[in-house]
Protein backbone atom coordinates (compact mmCIF):
# COMPACT_ATOMS: atom_id res chain seq x y z
CA UNK A 1 0.00 0.00 0.00
CA UNK A 2 0.81 3.33 -0.97
CA UNK A 3 1.25 6.67 1.79
CA UNK A 4 -0.90 8.38 -1.30
CA UNK A 5 -3.44 5.52 -1.04
CA UNK A 6 -3.26 6.09 3.09
CA UNK A 7 -3.86 9.80 2.63
CA UNK A 8 -7.12 9.46 0.67
CA UNK A 9 -8.55 6.82 3.52
CA UNK A 10 -7.76 9.75 6.69
CA UNK A 11 -7.95 12.90 5.19
CA UNK A 12 -5.02 15.74 6.57
CA UNK A 13 -6.72 18.35 9.45
CA UNK A 14 -5.97 22.08 9.52
CA UNK A 15 -4.96 22.44 12.86
CA UNK A 16 -5.02 20.03 15.78
CA UNK A 17 -3.38 16.56 16.92
CA UNK A 18 -2.73 13.49 14.84
CA UNK A 19 -2.36 10.33 17.05
CA UNK A 20 -0.07 8.16 14.84
CA UNK A 21 1.37 4.43 14.96
CA UNK A 22 -1.23 3.07 17.59
CA UNK A 23 -1.60 -0.29 18.46
CA UNK A 24 -4.37 -1.59 15.99
CA UNK A 25 -7.39 -1.86 17.50
CA UNK A 26 -6.78 0.99 20.00
CA UNK A 27 -8.01 3.79 18.69
CA UNK A 28 -11.37 3.76 20.10
CA UNK A 29 -10.14 3.22 23.46
CA UNK A 30 -7.75 6.10 22.88
CA UNK A 31 -10.95 8.42 21.74
CA UNK A 32 -12.80 6.90 24.57
CA UNK A 33 -9.97 8.13 26.99
CA UNK A 34 -9.33 11.30 25.36
CA UNK A 35 -13.15 12.07 26.28
CA UNK A 36 -13.80 12.81 22.66
CA UNK A 37 -17.67 13.98 21.81
CA UNK A 38 -18.23 14.16 18.02
CA UNK A 39 -20.21 17.60 18.19
CA UNK A 40 -17.35 19.39 19.89
CA UNK A 41 -14.36 17.52 18.24
CA UNK A 42 -14.01 16.48 14.63
CA UNK A 43 -12.26 13.40 14.38
CA UNK A 44 -10.58 11.07 11.84
CA UNK A 45 -10.24 7.47 12.49
CA UNK A 46 -8.48 5.12 10.77
CA UNK A 47 -8.41 1.45 11.71
CA UNK A 48 -6.35 -1.52 10.85
CA UNK A 49 -4.10 0.46 8.31
CA UNK A 50 -1.52 -0.36 6.83
CA UNK A 51 1.70 0.17 8.27
CA UNK A 52 5.56 -0.75 7.45
CA UNK A 53 6.97 -0.84 10.93
CA UNK A 54 3.80 -2.55 12.46
CA UNK A 55 1.96 -4.17 9.76
CA UNK A 56 -1.33 -3.24 11.35
CA UNK A 57 -1.56 0.31 12.69
CA UNK A 58 -4.74 2.78 13.98
CA UNK A 59 -4.37 6.35 13.59
CA UNK A 60 -6.40 9.06 14.92
CA UNK A 61 -7.09 12.64 14.03
CA UNK A 62 -8.59 15.57 16.14
CA UNK A 63 -9.69 19.37 14.72
CA UNK A 64 -8.75 21.84 17.21
CA UNK A 65 -6.98 19.77 20.37
CA UNK A 66 -3.63 20.13 22.11
CA UNK A 67 -3.29 17.28 24.31
CA UNK A 68 -1.77 17.56 27.94
CA UNK A 69 1.15 15.88 29.18
CA UNK A 70 -1.74 13.91 31.86
CA UNK A 71 -3.49 12.70 27.95
CA UNK A 72 -0.40 11.92 26.51
CA UNK A 73 0.51 9.28 29.80
CA UNK A 74 -2.57 8.02 29.49
CA UNK A 75 -1.83 7.19 25.93
CA UNK A 76 1.26 5.66 26.28
CA UNK A 77 -0.54 3.47 28.41
CA UNK A 78 -2.83 2.19 26.26
CA UNK A 79 -0.46 2.09 22.94
CA UNK A 80 3.60 2.70 23.38
CA UNK A 81 4.01 2.97 20.32
CA UNK A 82 1.79 6.20 19.85
CA UNK A 83 3.52 9.27 18.19
CA UNK A 84 1.74 12.30 18.78
CA UNK A 85 1.79 15.26 16.12
CA UNK A 86 0.91 18.48 16.62
CA UNK A 87 -0.43 20.41 13.92
CA UNK A 88 -0.76 23.92 12.75
CA UNK A 89 -2.36 25.42 9.49
CA UNK A 90 -1.12 22.16 7.81
CA UNK A 91 2.61 22.47 9.34
CA UNK A 92 4.18 19.72 12.03
CA UNK A 93 4.89 21.69 14.84
CA UNK A 94 5.65 19.05 17.48
CA UNK A 95 5.95 15.73 17.38
CA UNK A 96 6.43 13.64 20.65
CA UNK A 97 6.57 9.83 21.48
CA UNK A 98 5.11 9.80 25.45
CA UNK A 99 6.72 8.40 28.04
CA UNK A 100 4.68 5.74 30.47
CA UNK A 101 4.47 7.14 33.67
CA UNK A 102 5.90 5.37 36.88
CA UNK A 103 2.55 6.35 38.50
CA UNK A 104 -1.03 6.49 37.42
CA UNK A 105 -3.42 8.45 39.37
CA UNK A 106 -6.91 7.89 39.37
CA UNK A 107 -6.96 6.92 35.54
CA UNK A 108 -7.52 3.71 36.09
CA UNK A 109 -10.42 1.38 37.44
CA UNK A 110 -8.95 -1.06 39.96
CA UNK A 111 -10.63 -4.76 38.51
CA UNK A 112 -10.62 -6.67 42.18
CA UNK A 113 -14.16 -5.76 43.65
CA UNK A 114 -13.06 -6.19 47.27
CA UNK A 115 -10.40 -3.38 46.53
CA UNK A 116 -10.82 -0.38 49.09
CA UNK A 117 -11.07 1.69 45.81
CA UNK A 118 -13.69 0.37 45.20
CA UNK A 119 -15.51 -0.31 48.25
CA UNK A 120 -14.56 3.90 49.34
CA UNK A 121 -14.77 7.17 47.57
CA UNK A 122 -11.10 7.07 47.17
CA UNK A 123 -9.12 7.62 43.48
CA UNK A 124 -6.84 5.35 42.27
CA UNK A 125 -3.06 5.29 42.34
CA UNK A 126 -1.34 2.11 40.28
CA UNK A 127 1.96 1.89 39.75
CA UNK A 128 3.82 0.58 36.76
CA UNK A 129 5.68 -2.72 37.25
CA UNK A 130 6.57 -3.59 33.95
CA UNK A 131 6.90 -1.77 30.53
CA UNK A 132 6.85 -4.03 27.60
CA UNK A 133 3.99 -5.37 28.07
CA UNK A 134 2.62 -2.56 30.07
CA UNK A 135 1.72 -4.42 33.45
CA UNK A 136 0.66 -2.16 37.02
CA UNK A 137 0.04 -2.90 40.62
CA UNK A 138 -2.73 -1.32 42.59
CA UNK A 139 -1.46 1.01 45.10
CA UNK A 140 -4.35 -0.24 47.66
CA UNK A 141 -5.16 -3.83 46.98
CA UNK A 142 -1.11 -4.82 45.75
CA UNK A 143 -2.72 -7.00 43.28
CA UNK A 144 -0.76 -6.66 39.99
CA UNK A 145 -2.39 -6.71 36.25
CA UNK A 146 -1.41 -6.40 32.44
CA UNK A 147 -2.91 -2.68 31.64
CA UNK A 148 -5.39 -4.64 29.02
CA UNK A 149 -7.12 -5.99 31.46
CA UNK A 150 -8.08 -2.46 33.18
CA UNK A 151 -10.62 -0.45 32.32
CA UNK A 152 -10.01 3.54 32.25
CA UNK A 153 -12.36 6.24 33.98
CA UNK A 154 -13.90 8.36 31.92
CA UNK B 1 9.65 2.25 59.71
CA UNK B 2 6.76 4.42 60.20
CA UNK B 3 3.37 2.10 59.61
CA UNK B 4 3.61 -1.90 58.77
CA UNK B 5 1.45 -2.52 56.13
CA UNK B 6 2.77 -4.97 53.69
CA UNK B 7 5.51 -6.85 53.55
CA UNK B 8 6.78 -5.85 50.64
CA UNK B 9 8.16 -2.35 52.07
CA UNK B 10 10.38 -4.53 54.47
CA UNK B 11 13.75 -4.97 53.47
CA UNK B 12 16.37 -7.70 54.58
CA UNK B 13 17.61 -5.21 57.16
CA UNK B 14 14.62 -4.61 59.18
CA UNK B 15 13.24 -7.86 59.36
CA UNK B 16 16.47 -8.86 61.10
CA UNK B 17 16.23 -5.61 63.29
CA UNK B 18 12.78 -6.47 64.47
CA UNK B 19 13.86 -10.26 64.77
CA UNK B 20 16.65 -9.06 67.45
CA UNK B 21 14.24 -6.91 68.76
CA UNK B 22 11.71 -9.83 69.45
CA UNK B 23 14.46 -11.65 70.74
CA UNK B 24 15.73 -9.28 73.03
CA UNK B 25 12.14 -8.86 74.72
CA UNK B 26 11.67 -12.46 75.24
CA UNK B 27 15.21 -13.01 77.18
CA UNK B 28 13.72 -9.75 79.05
CA UNK B 29 16.91 -7.79 78.22
CA UNK B 30 14.89 -4.47 76.73
CA UNK B 31 11.57 -3.82 78.33
CA UNK B 32 9.98 -1.08 76.39
CA UNK B 33 7.59 0.95 78.68
CA UNK B 34 3.91 1.67 76.47
CA UNK B 35 2.72 2.83 79.68
CA UNK B 36 0.41 6.06 79.19
CA UNK B 37 -0.64 5.20 75.55
CA UNK B 38 -3.48 3.78 73.99
CA UNK B 39 -3.71 1.34 71.08
CA UNK B 40 -7.10 0.77 68.95
CA UNK B 41 -7.84 -2.30 67.68
CA UNK B 42 -10.00 -1.86 64.78
CA UNK B 43 -11.09 -5.31 63.89
CA UNK B 44 -13.44 -4.50 61.11
CA UNK B 45 -13.38 -8.40 60.77
CA UNK B 46 -13.40 -10.58 63.70
CA UNK B 47 -10.31 -12.77 64.73
CA UNK B 48 -10.36 -13.83 68.20
CA UNK B 49 -6.69 -14.90 68.20
CA UNK B 50 -5.15 -11.91 66.16
CA UNK B 51 -6.75 -9.63 68.23
CA UNK B 52 -5.55 -11.49 71.52
CA UNK B 53 -2.02 -11.56 70.54
CA UNK B 54 -2.45 -8.17 70.18
CA UNK B 55 -3.64 -7.14 73.28
CA UNK B 56 -1.47 -9.45 75.39
CA UNK B 57 1.52 -7.75 73.93
CA UNK B 58 0.07 -4.15 74.38
CA UNK B 59 -0.37 -5.07 77.90
CA UNK B 60 2.76 -6.77 78.42
CA UNK B 61 4.10 -3.71 78.05
CA UNK B 62 2.04 -1.43 80.24
CA UNK B 63 -0.06 0.28 77.49
CA UNK B 64 -3.70 0.41 76.99
CA UNK B 65 -6.52 -0.28 74.40
CA UNK B 66 -10.02 0.57 73.31
CA UNK B 67 -11.65 -3.00 71.01
CA UNK B 68 -13.80 -2.56 68.04
CA UNK B 69 -14.33 -6.31 67.62
CA UNK B 70 -17.07 -6.72 64.22
CA UNK B 71 -17.96 -3.96 62.16
CA UNK B 72 -22.05 -4.85 64.17
CA UNK B 73 -21.96 -2.40 66.56
CA UNK B 74 -20.20 0.54 65.48
CA UNK B 75 -21.31 3.38 62.56
CA UNK B 76 -19.45 1.50 59.81
CA UNK B 77 -22.80 -0.62 60.22
CA UNK B 78 -24.69 3.13 59.42
CA UNK B 79 -22.47 3.57 56.31
CA UNK B 80 -19.93 6.39 57.61
CA UNK B 81 -17.13 6.47 55.39
CA UNK B 82 -13.78 4.15 56.66
CA UNK B 83 -12.02 7.83 56.44
CA UNK B 84 -14.14 9.41 58.90
CA UNK B 85 -14.21 6.45 61.21
CA UNK B 86 -10.27 6.50 61.36
CA UNK B 87 -10.19 10.38 61.67
CA UNK B 88 -12.58 10.08 64.60
CA UNK B 89 -10.06 6.89 66.28
CA UNK B 90 -7.11 9.46 65.11
CA UNK B 91 -8.63 12.03 68.09
CA UNK B 92 -8.50 9.15 70.62
CA UNK B 93 -5.56 6.63 70.32
CA UNK B 94 -1.69 6.66 69.72
CA UNK B 95 -1.78 3.92 67.57
CA UNK B 96 -3.87 1.87 65.37
CA UNK B 97 -4.08 -1.74 64.64
CA UNK B 98 -6.60 -2.80 62.22
CA UNK B 99 -7.84 -5.77 60.64
CA UNK B 100 -10.48 -5.24 57.67
CA UNK B 101 -12.01 -7.77 54.97
CA UNK B 102 -11.78 -5.20 51.95
CA UNK B 103 -7.87 -5.41 50.64
CA UNK B 104 -6.23 -2.27 50.84
CA UNK B 105 -8.00 -1.14 53.74
CA UNK B 106 -5.01 -0.56 55.99
CA UNK B 107 -3.29 1.22 53.17
CA UNK B 108 -6.17 4.21 52.70
CA UNK B 109 -5.74 4.07 56.83
CA UNK B 110 -1.87 5.50 56.74
CA UNK B 111 -3.03 8.09 53.90
CA UNK B 112 -5.73 9.00 56.70
CA UNK B 113 -4.18 9.21 60.29
CA UNK B 114 -1.01 10.91 61.62
CA UNK B 115 -1.42 7.73 64.42
CA UNK B 116 1.47 4.61 63.43
CA UNK B 117 -0.95 1.81 61.72
CA UNK B 118 -0.24 -2.25 61.82
CA UNK B 119 -2.32 -4.16 59.42
CA UNK B 120 -3.59 -7.19 61.45
CA UNK B 121 -4.93 -8.60 57.89
CA UNK B 122 -6.68 -6.93 54.53
CA UNK B 123 -8.52 -9.64 52.87
CA UNK B 124 -6.63 -12.16 51.07
CA UNK B 125 -3.45 -9.43 50.60
CA UNK B 126 -1.54 -8.67 53.57
CA UNK B 127 -0.84 -10.16 57.01
CA UNK B 128 2.60 -8.53 58.05
CA UNK B 129 2.30 -9.53 61.27
CA UNK B 130 1.72 -13.54 61.11
CA UNK B 131 4.81 -13.21 58.38
CA UNK B 132 7.38 -11.60 60.97
CA UNK B 133 6.61 -14.34 63.69
CA UNK B 134 6.56 -16.65 61.60
CA UNK B 135 10.04 -15.40 60.76
CA UNK B 136 11.13 -14.74 63.78
CA UNK B 137 9.74 -18.07 64.90
CA UNK B 138 11.89 -19.77 62.22
CA UNK B 139 15.06 -17.93 63.27
CA UNK B 140 14.70 -18.84 66.46
CA UNK B 141 14.44 -22.50 65.66
CA UNK B 142 17.27 -22.54 63.09
CA UNK B 143 19.48 -19.51 64.34
CA UNK B 144 19.55 -18.35 60.94
CA UNK B 145 17.26 -17.22 58.17
CA UNK B 146 19.70 -17.92 55.05
CA UNK B 147 19.92 -21.43 53.19
CA UNK B 148 16.93 -22.98 54.19
CA UNK B 149 15.25 -25.90 52.74
CA UNK B 150 11.09 -24.90 53.55
CA UNK B 151 8.04 -27.00 52.60
CA UNK B 152 4.52 -24.96 52.29
CA UNK B 153 1.43 -27.66 52.58
CA UNK B 154 -2.36 -26.80 52.05
CA UNK B 155 -4.16 -23.77 50.78
CA UNK B 156 -1.36 -22.06 48.91
CA UNK B 157 -3.93 -19.96 46.73
CA UNK B 158 -5.71 -18.39 49.33
CA UNK B 159 -3.70 -18.30 51.87
CA UNK B 160 -1.86 -14.60 52.15
CA UNK B 161 0.65 -16.13 55.55
CA UNK B 162 2.21 -18.44 52.86
CA UNK B 163 2.50 -15.52 50.28
CA UNK B 164 3.92 -13.01 52.60
CA UNK B 165 6.48 -15.48 53.91
CA UNK B 166 7.77 -17.02 50.79
CA UNK B 167 8.34 -13.42 49.57
CA UNK B 168 10.15 -11.92 52.85
CA UNK B 169 12.32 -15.49 52.95
CA UNK B 170 13.03 -14.87 48.86
CA UNK B 171 15.97 -12.45 50.43
CA UNK B 172 17.21 -14.97 52.24
CA UNK B 173 18.42 -17.97 49.76
CA UNK B 174 15.86 -20.61 50.31
CA UNK B 175 14.75 -23.36 48.68
CA UNK B 176 11.02 -24.45 48.77
CA UNK B 177 8.74 -27.30 48.02
CA UNK B 178 5.16 -26.39 47.82
CA UNK B 179 2.14 -29.12 47.91
CA UNK B 180 -1.26 -28.31 47.50
CA UNK B 181 -4.38 -30.34 46.33
CA UNK B 182 -6.20 -29.85 43.59
CA UNK B 183 -6.49 -25.98 42.43
CA UNK B 184 -4.79 -24.14 45.45
CA UNK B 185 -1.82 -24.43 44.03
CA UNK B 186 0.69 -21.07 44.78
CA UNK B 187 -0.35 -18.30 42.69
CA UNK B 188 1.32 -17.84 39.51
CA UNK B 189 2.54 -14.01 40.15
CA UNK B 190 4.24 -15.13 43.29
CA UNK B 191 6.26 -17.73 41.36
CA UNK B 192 7.22 -15.13 38.59
CA UNK B 193 8.44 -13.02 41.60
CA UNK B 194 10.37 -16.48 42.82
CA UNK B 195 11.47 -17.10 39.50
CA UNK B 196 12.70 -13.45 39.20
CA UNK B 197 14.55 -13.65 42.21
CA UNK B 198 16.09 -17.06 41.06
CA UNK B 199 14.65 -19.22 44.20
CA UNK B 200 14.91 -22.35 44.29
CA UNK B 201 11.46 -24.18 44.44
CA UNK B 202 9.38 -26.83 43.62
CA UNK B 203 5.80 -28.29 43.20
CA UNK B 204 5.38 -31.75 44.60
CA UNK B 205 2.35 -34.37 45.05
CA UNK B 206 3.81 -36.64 47.54
CA UNK B 207 5.51 -34.92 49.97
CA UNK B 208 7.17 -38.71 51.37
CA UNK B 209 10.54 -38.19 49.41
CA UNK B 210 11.24 -34.27 50.28
CA UNK B 211 10.70 -35.32 54.27
CA UNK B 212 14.31 -35.81 55.31
CA UNK B 213 15.60 -32.84 53.63
CA UNK B 214 13.66 -30.28 55.57
CA UNK B 215 14.36 -28.08 57.88
CA UNK B 216 10.61 -26.14 58.06
CA UNK B 217 7.29 -27.31 56.95
CA UNK B 218 5.08 -25.16 57.11
CA UNK B 219 1.06 -26.20 57.18
CA UNK B 220 -1.69 -24.14 56.34
CA UNK B 221 -5.43 -25.04 56.98
CA UNK B 222 -8.19 -25.55 53.89
CA UNK B 223 -10.25 -23.30 54.73
CA UNK B 224 -13.97 -24.35 54.37
CA UNK B 225 -15.52 -20.78 53.89
CA UNK B 226 -13.37 -20.01 50.52
CA UNK B 227 -15.65 -22.82 48.72
CA UNK B 228 -18.32 -21.93 46.81
CA UNK B 229 -19.40 -26.03 46.73
CA UNK B 230 -19.11 -28.32 49.39
CA UNK B 231 -18.15 -31.44 47.49
CA UNK B 232 -15.45 -29.13 46.32
CA UNK B 233 -14.14 -28.67 49.92
CA UNK B 234 -14.80 -32.12 51.11
CA UNK B 235 -13.07 -33.48 47.97
CA UNK B 236 -9.36 -32.03 49.01
CA UNK B 237 -9.50 -31.39 52.87
CA UNK B 238 -7.91 -34.41 53.22
CA UNK B 239 -4.97 -34.19 50.76
CA UNK B 240 -2.54 -33.51 52.99
CA UNK B 241 -2.94 -34.97 56.70
CA UNK B 242 0.49 -34.83 59.07
CA UNK B 243 0.93 -37.63 61.69
CA UNK B 244 3.96 -38.80 63.15
CA UNK B 245 3.97 -41.49 60.78
CA UNK B 246 4.38 -38.81 58.04
CA UNK B 247 7.34 -37.61 60.22
CA UNK B 248 9.54 -40.31 60.84
CA UNK B 249 12.67 -39.17 59.11
CA UNK B 250 13.11 -35.88 59.82
CA UNK B 251 16.13 -34.06 60.36
CA UNK B 252 17.65 -33.07 63.93
CA UNK B 253 16.99 -29.08 63.71
CA UNK B 254 13.11 -30.04 61.75
CA UNK B 255 10.27 -28.13 62.84
CA UNK B 256 6.53 -28.40 62.04
CA UNK B 257 4.49 -25.31 61.97
CA UNK B 258 1.30 -23.78 61.29
CA UNK B 259 -0.49 -20.46 61.55
CA UNK B 260 -3.36 -21.72 63.65
CA UNK B 261 -6.06 -22.71 63.91
CA UNK B 262 -6.33 -26.17 62.28
CA UNK B 263 -8.96 -28.42 61.97
CA UNK B 264 -7.41 -32.16 61.07
CA UNK B 265 -3.96 -31.06 59.03
CA UNK B 266 -2.21 -32.04 61.78
CA UNK B 267 -3.05 -34.59 63.65
CA UNK B 268 -3.26 -33.78 67.92
CA UNK B 269 -0.52 -37.24 68.38
CA UNK B 270 1.98 -34.82 66.48
CA UNK B 271 1.43 -32.65 69.29
CA UNK B 272 3.71 -34.29 71.88
CA UNK B 273 6.73 -34.59 69.19
CA UNK B 274 9.90 -32.44 69.69
CA UNK B 275 9.29 -30.57 66.10
CA UNK B 276 5.70 -29.60 66.93
CA UNK B 277 6.39 -25.84 67.32
CA UNK B 278 2.72 -24.35 66.43
CA UNK B 279 2.07 -23.41 69.91
CA UNK B 280 5.36 -21.91 70.41
CA UNK B 281 4.60 -20.16 67.05
CA UNK B 282 1.90 -18.18 68.87
CA UNK B 283 3.82 -16.94 71.72
CA UNK B 284 6.52 -16.15 69.48
CA UNK B 285 3.40 -13.69 67.96
CA UNK B 286 3.12 -12.15 71.03
CA UNK B 287 7.06 -11.11 71.59
CA UNK B 288 7.13 -9.95 67.89
CA UNK B 289 4.19 -8.06 68.51
CA UNK B 290 5.81 -6.29 71.28
CA UNK B 291 9.00 -5.01 68.87
CA UNK B 292 6.82 -4.10 66.09
CA UNK B 293 4.73 -1.57 68.21
CA UNK B 294 8.11 -0.44 69.96
CA UNK B 295 9.64 0.24 66.81
CA UNK B 296 6.87 2.35 65.32
CA UNK B 297 6.37 3.68 68.61
CA UNK B 298 10.12 4.85 68.79
CA UNK B 299 10.24 3.28 72.49
CA UNK B 300 13.37 1.29 71.87
ZN1 LIG C 1 -6.82 -2.45 44.00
Amino acid sequence: MTPVKEKLKVDPIKSGTVIDHITAGKALVIADVLNLNPPENLMMIGVNLHSRKMGAKDILKIENRRLTEDEMNSIALISPTATIIAIKDFVVVEKRHPAIPDTISDKLICPNPNCVTNVEQIPTRFEVVDRDPVSVRCHYCEKKYAIQDVQFKF
Amino acid sequence: MQNLVSMRQVNKDEILRLIDLAAQIEQGKIKPDLSGKLGALLFFEPSTRTLFSFDTAIKRMGGNSIVMAGAGSTSVKKGESLADTLMTINQYADFIVMRHKVEGAARLATEVVDIPVINAGDGTNQHPTQAMLDLYSIFKTQGTLQNLTIAMIGDLRLGRTVHSLAQALSEFNPTFYFASPGHLQMPRYIKDELRAKNVRFEEVEDIKPIIPKLDVMYVTRIQKERFAVLEDYEKVKDAYIITPDVLTRVKDNFVLMHPLPRVNEITTDVDKERYAYYFQQARNGVFMRQAIISQLLQLV
